[in-house]
């Protein structure tokens, strides 16, 4: 049952102002779920107002002892714990990601959720020497209202990374989730109102890019935009906010993350590793592991064991408990993914297995192995989303490592090594916001995870996730 | 003078054994000790009385329980805040009983008691956020080294609380030290065990692993001197007085120079300045001193009031104090129970004897305020003298001492002139005047415009002989961890 298909603002439901509403589709069949109502400008305006409200100084929020705002967000939490078997099918539905998949996602994000809670009344200024005649101490208050923008391959989850720092530093927010899984935001939406969050504080407009999601980047009374998305619409993000308003701006944009598999690694250890690193999530991962670097002497047995792995993953309905694949997000997605396989295929990379549709409905692609590839094929420079392993064999590792940092990308790295020298560094010299040494993807609330160059700027998670959302104010106090 | 008599209503205890490695043991020297209600003076139960060879059955479960690889030392950090999160929310469920129990025992009016539990369990979950968020450091180095530091748990702590806030000085000893992943035996105090060892079962049924928590009761030359002493306790935290923190602090030296942390005592000044507003003042000077019936590390036992509103003050305080209840804790009414046991009703109406000697002016109360139990009237006197016992001294009772000041200078050198130095505060409308007090006090807690301002995330402890380390906020994790260096030379090929 479909229970919210409208825009959520002040804590209640609206229409659309222009009326219309827009599809949305499930990945596993390509057909229609239902429609929701679109955001335009004129909802983020409305929202706008709202959130402004409930940010006045002398608000329910805004004087709610910081202990207080802690249990709403701990709250929130419970409830998304609470309704976890609605919520997984929800997204399952919406996603295309395996139920088990879209319960772990619910899990972290109340985790997430719960971590940030307890950062609420630990955000500490600090109080600065000076000359004895002065008090001087800094105060970090929130910015304010906080349009947040998110994508589709996580929908709960990154709404909960959102939400966490933005609620715990005291903001409002006005969050728009991805035009192709609008649905679980929104019920979340009436997960927040029950758990007590005061009307105006999380507004949920569904809606575009060009349309809604511009209106929030372009807003002049918007105090920050947070994006998660391509580098494309990441630039244009912060081009709308220079060109406004000069609101904060920060971006968790795509990657093309290096695995390198060195020659003492374990090879089984490595290959389930590799494996994962790419194809979790349909691999529609911003850190997928999307380039595996291959020790040329553990290279042959490498690719054997991938193939057979790869060959294994069990693709098909989502709801099946057995599935480990669901679908592409969508047919642009699934056709972009399928021209790589061709361009792979072109530029003379072998392909292994994989590299077609699997069934012949919805938007589900075999799991994908390409070996033999060069630096300089599109497949190994940019970024594809879809299930396509490419694997690059090397000899020595000062080469590597520049190999794997020839990229304007720089999210993830991973190394698998027994040597501690090697591992740590590494971990120096990888230009990435996070390197994971025999493991891949750790992601952990507590550590703080962002890119380097243009894999974006700012980071989420950890204490570092609070630092985009408050603005630091100097007082000085002279005693007359 | 108007008699009543407490009226308990009937409670169950159920818990009154040792509590160690999550089971309940019977001392091992087969004594036991008597609990009293001090509304009453009669004996509630006996609890089996804690000594050395006790203490040791705890300190060696709970070396078990701190293991490299035991269960506790395993857990993720925020399944440690989850498993104290859980705690807290046991407290609350279990309010109404608790309330009871330490009201039976301790003898603050239920309300204080309920307010109590819940800042105990505000505290253990402010503690449960901090158990996966404090951190060590990356340090900048030459190319060829990593260097870091780590923040470890020190091991088996010894907590050692008093007995006028039981259950919340309970969760302010647990809350750091299990955020920080230590492995814990506490002693309640001789004259209030109940409720420690009831939390003990909410301990066990939250899921904490068993040895992580280990509760003692017993008293201090037996049980915790023991725990002072011992060569495999690595750390020590004691609330009490200055003459046994002193004690503490030798043993401690004496045995394994176990880490220790100290809250003490105080003769807390409050600076009533000539733009105070008189009622304000009156009000927030009354609770001060009498709240817990004044059984307060932190009471406001030196009420400095400026020579222009001296006069409307003592009366108007003389008024409020004249009209504060006294009587039955388990009746809503009642806004002060009894003093804590025989010992300390004597001591004070003792002080109060030296005060009429020494010259001061009793302006009301003074006495005792019923035959049954250890009630005492609150008790204003004015006109006091630096010098005199009532203002040099710990009284740990309900008298009010109100000196007269003109010159604000004098007036805290003279708010300085002791070697206590818990908490200040300070009554004024104007800016300047206001920061330079925080400036000059020398507290570790300054309240400006209000008094007993404590907060989960405000530190708190003593300057000079109020104690040592703190206890809240962030820095009431670093009694609670080692910092372990680590330097990694990167050797020259990868």
């Amino acid at each position: 049952e479909i229970k919210y298909t409208q825009l959520f603002i002040n804590n209640e439901w609206h229409k659309a102002t222009k009326g219309k509403t827009f599809p949305v589709i499930n990945p596993s069949t390509g057909e229609e779920i239902c429609q929701v109502e679109e955001g335009t400008r004129e909802d983020v305006d409305k929202a706008v107002e709202a959130a402004r409200k409930a940010f006045d100084i002398e608000s329910p929020w805004r004087k709610l002892e910081p202990a207080a705002r802690a249990n709403l967000i701990r709250k929130f939490a419970d409830l998304l714990r609470r309704d976890i078997d609605y919520l997984s099918k929800l997204e399952t539905l919406n996603n295309g990601k395996p139920v088990g998949d879209s319960k772990g996602d619910i899990l972290g994000s109340a985790a997430c959720i719960d971590y940030y809670a307890g950062w609420v009344d630990k955000i500490a200024g600090e109080t600065l020497p000076g000359a004895h005649d002065q008090f001087i101490y800094t105060r970090h208050e929130p910015i304010g209202v906080c349009g947040q923008i998110i994508p589709w391959n996580y929908p709960i989850m990154m709404m909960a990374w959102k939400f966490g720092p933005a609620l715990a530093c005291g903001n409002v927010i006005i969050l728009k989730p991805a035009e192709q899984t609008p649905l679980t935001a929104l019920y979340c939406a009436a997960l927040l109102k029950e758990a007590g969050f005061p009307p105006g504080v999380v507004n949920v407009i569904p809606g575009d890019g060009p349309e809604c999601g511009n209106a929030i980047a372009s807003h002049e009374h918007i105090d920050k935009v947070a994006f998660t998305g391509s580098v494309e619409i990441g630039k244009k993000i912060q081009e709308a906010a220079a060109k406004s308003n000069l609101k904060r701006v920060t971006l968790e944009l795509g990657g093309k993350s290096p695995l390198i598999i060195c020659e003492d690694a374990d090879i089984d250890y490595a290959v389930s590793v590799a494996h994962r690193a790419i194809f979790t999530n349909a691999a529609q991962n911003c850190t997928a592991g999307s380039r595996t670097f291959v020790h040329a002497k553990i290279y042959d047995q490498f690719i054997a064991k991938s193939i057979e792995l790869a060959k294994n993953r069990v693709v098909g309905d989502p709801f099946d408990s057995n599935t480990e694949q669901g679908p592409q997000i969508n047919e642009s997605q699934f056709k972009k993914i399928l021209d790589y396989v061709e361009a792979g295929k072109k530029d003379g990379a072998k392909l292994e297995c994989g590299g077609e549709r699997h069934g012949n409905k919805g938007y589900f692609i075999k799991p994908t192995i390409f070996s033999g590839v060069k630096d300089d094929m599109r497949i190994a420079r940019e970024e594809i989303f879809g299930p396509i392993m490419s694997v690059l064999k090397f000899d020595s590792y000062d080469e590597v490592i520049k190999r794997a940092n020839s990229t304007s990308f720089g999210l993830g790295a991973g190394v698998i090594t027994k040597d501690l020298t090697r591992g740590l560094t590494f971990a120096q010299r990888l230009e990435a916001g996070s390197v994971w040494v025999n493991d891949y993807d750790a992601i952990i609330n507590q550590a703080p995870f962002g890119g380097f160059k243009q894999s974006g700027h700012g980071r989420e998670l950890g204490k570092y996730g609070l630092e985009s959302y408050y603005e630091v104010k100097t007082v000085v106090v002279k005693l007359i | 003078m108007a008699s009543f008599t407490s009226k308990p209503p009937k409670i169950e205890i159920k818990y009154t054994q040792i509590f160690i490695n999550n089971d309940w043991h019977k001392a091992t020297n087969g004594k036991t000790f008597p609990v009293i209600n001090p509304s009453t003076g009669e004996e509630i139960c006996q609890v089996e009385e804690g000594t050395k060879n006790d203490i040791d059955k705890a300190v060696e479960a709970a070396r078990k329980a701190f293991h490299i690889n035991s269960p506790w030392r395993t857990l993720e950090p925020s399944a440690r805040g989850k498993i104290m999160r859980k705690f807290a929310d046991l407290l609350r469920r279990d309010i109404e009983y608790l309330a009871q129990l330490e009201t039976l025992n301790n003898g603050k009016p239920v309300t204080n008691s309920k307010m109590d539990i819940m800042g105990a369990a505000a505290c253990i979950d402010y503690y449960a956020g901090w158990a996966d968020k404090f951190t060590g450091e990356t340090l900048p180095t030459t190319s060829d080294m990593f260097l870091y530091t780590r923040h470890e748990p020190i091991g088996i702590c010894g907590q050692i609380i008093p007995w006028n806030y039981p259950i919340l000085m309970l969760a302010t000893k647990l809350g750091p030290a299990l955020a920080c992943g230590n492995v814990v035996i506490l002693k309640p105090s001789e004259e209030t065990p109940l409720t420690a060892l009831y939390c003990a079962a909410l301990i066990k049924e939250a899921g904490f692993p068993p040895g992580v928590v280990n509760i003692v009761p017993g008293d201090g030359p037996n049980c915790g001197n023991a725990i002072v002493l011992h060569e495999h306790i690595n750390k020590i935290s004691f609330t009490g007085s200055v003459e046994v923190g002193k004690k503490v602090q030798e043993g401690a030296a004496k045995s394994n120079l176990k880490r220790v942390t100290l809250e003490l005592g105080g003769k807390s000044p409050l600076i009533i300045c000539e733009d105070a507003d008189v009622n304000f003042a009156v009000y927030v000077a009354h609770e001060a001193i009498f709240h817990n019936a004044a059984q307060n590390c932190i009471a406001a036992s030196r009420t400095f009031v400026h020579s222009k509103i001296y006069d409307e003050f003592i009366a108007k305080s003389v008024a409020l104090a004249k009209k504060r209840i006294v009587g039955d804790p388990f009746d809503p009414a009642t806004q002060q129970g009894p003093q804590i046991n025989k010992s300390q009703f004597k001591r004070i109406l003792n002080y109060i004897e030296s005060g009429k000697k020494a010259g001061a002016k009793l302006e009301c109360g003074g006495e005792k305020a019923n035959d049954k139990g250890y009630f005492i009237k609150p008790t204003v006197f004015s006109n006091v003298k630096d010098d005199m016992e009532i203002a040099r001294e710990e009284i740990f009772g309900p008298v009010m001492s109100v000196f007269k000041f003109d010159s604000y200078d004098e007036v805290i050198e003279r708010a300085n002139a002791t070697n206590f130095g818990l908490v200040a505060g300070v009554l004024t409308k104007d800016l300047t005047r206001a920061l330079k007090f925080v400036q000059e006090l020398q507290a570790g807690s300054v309240w400006v415009n209000t008094y007993a301002a404590m907060k989960a995330q405000a530190p708190f402890g003593g300057f000079k002989q109020s104690g040592q380390g703190r206890e809240f906020g962030k820095y009431g994790l670093e009694p609670y961890y080692e910092v372990k260096t680590v330097a990694i030379k990167l050797l020259s090929k990868m």
